[in-house]
This record gives C-alpha cells, sequence and structure tokens, in this order.
C-alpha cells in the first residue's frame, strides 16, 4: 500500500527481548498494556549516538510509541518512534546474576503465555510488570518470585495445578500424590502409576506463592523451595509445546556455587 | 517464488544475520547481473573463509594457524587479560593503541532467552587459563548491554575467588550500544578508566 502508514499510537510496555537486526537495529518484544504482544523494530539503536539508549534493554517497563514500518519488514512488525523508561528494571538484575537468569525466565514465560501477537492479556500484563518489579525490589528469593510468577502465569492460562482438591475427581482437601499429566495433585483413588509424593510443606508452598502469600513463601524451607520449583516447572513444561530454553539456565544455587 | 538455482541462493542469502527476504532478493539479482570475475572472486573469499580461517587454540580469535597474531606476539605481555564477547571486539580494542596485554573471546554473552548459558561460552576454558597464574588483571569488555554486564558480573563472581584483579571498562560507553561502534576516543578513554569490580 504505497504512502499507507498506520497512524502512530501509544502504550506502556515491558521489553521482554531484544535481538539484533542488521548493523544497528534491533528487534523489541514487547508486552502492552493494550495491544498484548508485539514485535517492533528499533533503528539505530545500537549506535552511540543512539537516543533510545539504555531504555529499550530488557525487563524495563517503558512508555513507547510505535508506528507502521514504511520499509516493510512484513506486515506485523512495527517501528519504535519514542520511547521513555517509567522503571528500568533490568539495570537492577545486572550486578545479581541469579535475578538476571529468573528476570529471563520470567520474560520467556510471558511471551510463550502470549501466543498471538496483538491479543490482549491485560492480566498477564499487569502479573509480568509484577513479577519484574517484584525481582527488582529484592525482598523476597528470586526463584520464589519466579515460581509465583509461572504459577500464575499457568492460572492464566488455564493450566494451574489442582493443589486443593483432587485433579481428576475434584474430591477437595489435601491429597499427598501430585500427577503432572493428571494435572496435580490427586486423592488415592485416582493416583495414576506413576506419581510423585511431595512433601506436604512442598504443596503448602505452591499454594502460598499462587495465593501470594508471601509470609508461609518466604519462611520455606531450601529443601521445599527445591521441590516446589522442580514441580512448577514440570508442570509448565508439560503444557508448553516445547520446553523454555532460560528455565534450565536459572540460578538457583548462588551460594553453593563453586 | 522463483525458479530452482535463484531461489535456492535467495533461500541461503535470507539464512544469513540481518538479511530479510527482500534484500536476499535484491543481493541475488545483483550477483547474477554482476561481472562473472566479480562473482568468482566472491565464491572464492567464502570458501578460503572456511578453508583457512578458524579459531585461535589460546583464546578463540579468528587465526589462519594454529594460534593468532595476537597469542604469538613475544612483546605482548601475559599478566592482563581482555575479555571479550566476539572477535570484531577484538579488532575494535586494538585499534584504540591502549592494550598491549591477551585477549580472551567467549563467543556471546549469556543470555538464557536465547538458551545460552556459560556452558555454551569459552568459560570453561578461560578458567583453564586463569589457573595457570600468569595473570594479575582480568579486564572485562563485554558489551555495555544486559545480556554484557551478567555476563561480566557472573565471571566477576567466578574469578575473584581466585585471587586475580577484575576490572570493567569505564563509562561512557553508552548502555544499550555495541562495542564495536564506540569510536576510539571513547572506547581508550574506557580502557584507561576501567574500574574495579
Ligand atoms: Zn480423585
Ligand atoms: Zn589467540
Amino acid at each position: 500500500m504505497p504512502g499507507y502508514r498506520r497512524p502512530l499510537y501509544r502504550d506502556d510496555a515491558v521489553v521482554l527481548r531484544v535481538q539484533k537486526l542488521g548493523e544497528s537495529d534491533r528487534i523489541i518484544t514487547l508486552l502492552t498494556r493494550r495491544h498484548g504482544r508485539l514485535r517492533a523494530v528499533a533503528r539505530g539503536v545500537r549506535r552511540t549516538t543512539s537516543r533510545f539508549g539504555a531504555r529499550l534493554e530488557p525487563f524495563g517497563h517503558i512508555d513507547v510509541q510505535l508506528a507502521g514500518d514504511p520499509d516493510g519488514h512484513g506486515p506485523a512488525l512495527q517501528s519504535v518512534s519514542q520511547v521513555e523508561g517509567i522503571n528500568l528494571y533490568g539495570k537492577r538484575f545486572l550486578e545479581d546474576y541469579p535475578r538476571y537468569t529468573a528476570a529471563s525466565a520470567i520474560a520467556e514465560t510471558a511471551e510463550r503465555l502470549t501466543p498471538v501477537e496483538g491479543e490482549p492479556s491485560l492480566r498477564l500484563f499487569l502479573l509480568t510488570l509484577g513479577a519484574l518489579r517484584a525481582l527488582a525490589d529484592a525482598e523476597h528469593a528470586a526463584t520464589l518470585v519466579l515460581d509465583a510468577y509461572l504459577l500464575r502465569g499457568m492460572s492464566l492460562a488455564g493450566w494451574a495445578p489442582a493443589l486443593v482438591e483432587c485433579a481428576v475427581c475434584g474430591t477437595p482437601g489435601q491429597h499427598r500424590a501430585f500427577s503432572v499429566p493428571a494435572g496435580g495433585c490427586v486423592c488415592p483413588d485416582c493416583r495414576p502409576p506413576g506419581a510423585a509424593h511431595p512433601a506436604p510443606a512442598t504443596i503448602d508452598l505452591m499454594s502460598a506463592l499462587t495465593s501470594g502469600d508471601w509470609r508461609v513463601a518466604d519462611a520455606a524451607e531450601p529443601a521445599t523451595r527445591r521441590e516446589c520449583s522442580g514441580l512448577v516447572a514440570a508442570h509448565l513444561q508439560w503444557h508448553l509445546e516445547r520446553g523454555l530454553r532460560s528455565l534450565p539456565l536459572v540460578d538457583r544455587n548462588p551460594g553453593e556455587r563453586s | 517464488m522463483y525458479e530452482g538455482t535463484i531461489q535456492d541462493l535467495i533461500d541461503e542469502l535470507g539464512r544469513l544475520p540481518g538479511v530479510g527476504p527482500k534484500s536476499a532478493q535484491r543481493i541475488a539479482f545483483h550477483i547474477l547481473s554482476a561481472d562473472p570475475a566479480d562473482v568468482t572472486r566472491l565464491a572464492n573469499a567464502l570458501r578460503k573463509v572456511k578453508d583457512l580461517v578458524r579459531f585461535c587454540t589460546v583464546c578463540f580469535n579468528v587465526a589462519e594457524s594454529e594460534q593468532c597474531r595476537i597469542c604469538r606476539d613475544a612483546r605482548r605481555t601475559d599478566e592482563v587479560l581482555c575479555v571479550v564477547e566476539e572477535p570484531k571486539d577484538v579488532v575494535a580494542i586494538e585499534r584504540t593503541g591502549e592494550f598491549r596485554g591477551r585477549y580472551h573471546v567467549l563467543g556471546g554473552a549469556i543470555n538464557p532467552l536465547e538458551g545460552i548459558g556459560p556452558d555454551n561460552l569459552r568459560i570453561r576454558e578461560l578458567m583453564q587459563r586463569l589457573g595457570s597464574g600468569a595473570v594479575r588483571e582480568l579486564i572485562l569488555a563485554t558489551d555495555p548491554n544486559t545480556e554484557g554486564e551478567a555476563t561480566a558480573t557472573y565471571l566477576a563472581l567466578m574469578v575473584k575467588p581466585m585471587g586475580i584483579a577484575v576490572t570493567r571498562l569505564a563509562s561512557g560507553l553508552p548502555v544499550g550500544g555495541d562495542l564495536e561502534y564506540a569510536d576510539e576516543i571513547t572506547l581508550g578513554r574506557a580502557f584507561e578508566g576501567r574500574r574495579a569490580v
């Protein structure tokens, strides 16, 4: 369509992913408040004279103006015309490697929970923004913030693990067995072969992270946290077509590195 | 879509980094109408780069023999080692004329979103080099963007317990930029003003 330009529009967004394009441009994947997940080109952003600077680095909350791309990188790709930083959370992760890896897993999950570009998902946007803010505030362990995000993200997607009832028959109560294929905790009657038997404290931690009970979550023992992370990751990977690349790279044992 | 041979070329060109379908088509038709001698030179250059150029076994810079020119240079000091992401960063730093030590090329930065963790980079080899005891200062010259900074943080965490001084290039390098785009003066100043981490 010669001469046609989509109008400029503005939204606030979280920067999920940044990829190099050509000599000095970048493709930025954004999760916006009102327009869902979008990809946009930022021209010249890698040159030292770029006016965008650090505002288009990963994990930042930004106010962005987007425009249709007249050079035609494909119809779906627009370009960034202006950007202001609201809270550049990425800066806070630069000197904290475990938080950087957790932020990466949050960003990749957000991308995977929004399979269709341009489809608004306000709740996921707010959840993602909240998780990055919590990670930056450093009040809770990075892995707890990540697991809370994964559990609540799965709830939004409709695949939250059953924790207070049997995933198969719905009988309420805390059941001891946990089966990823069955969808969470299962009662003795419904328990499939190969179901795991996590510690009751682990199920409590999953419930606390889902409901936002940080008093319980922060008090959880390292072994409980590890078991919880394992179940959450297994549950998430089961529902995603491809595994998350960032999840195995999350630095979960900062104190034990040799 | 075009037929056979020309479409094959367009497809191959389109797999190169930064080349979209339109550019691939433009380059393919440029090659089609170019002088045959020019095209032969291009084809030879492509073949030769794969046949002759390899990675230095010490620092992983590009080299035309077992070791690169910098690793073979006896006038350079082994006491200072500069870590960069890519061979092009070695070229950028060499242009400043500020540095007389050796390099270590990681082959990228830690980027979990792209599936790149510490094990996918030349970090184990770096630790082996540092284990020899000759290095007194390690300069972290990864890109001044999020992935580069996080990689520097990770390396500092690993190396500091070894008792080696770890420094990072001074600011003045714009955040979000590529090291290779810094002009010589900015990059030279960043070297002089590097700080301990
Ligand atoms: Zn049941
Ligand atoms: Zn070398």
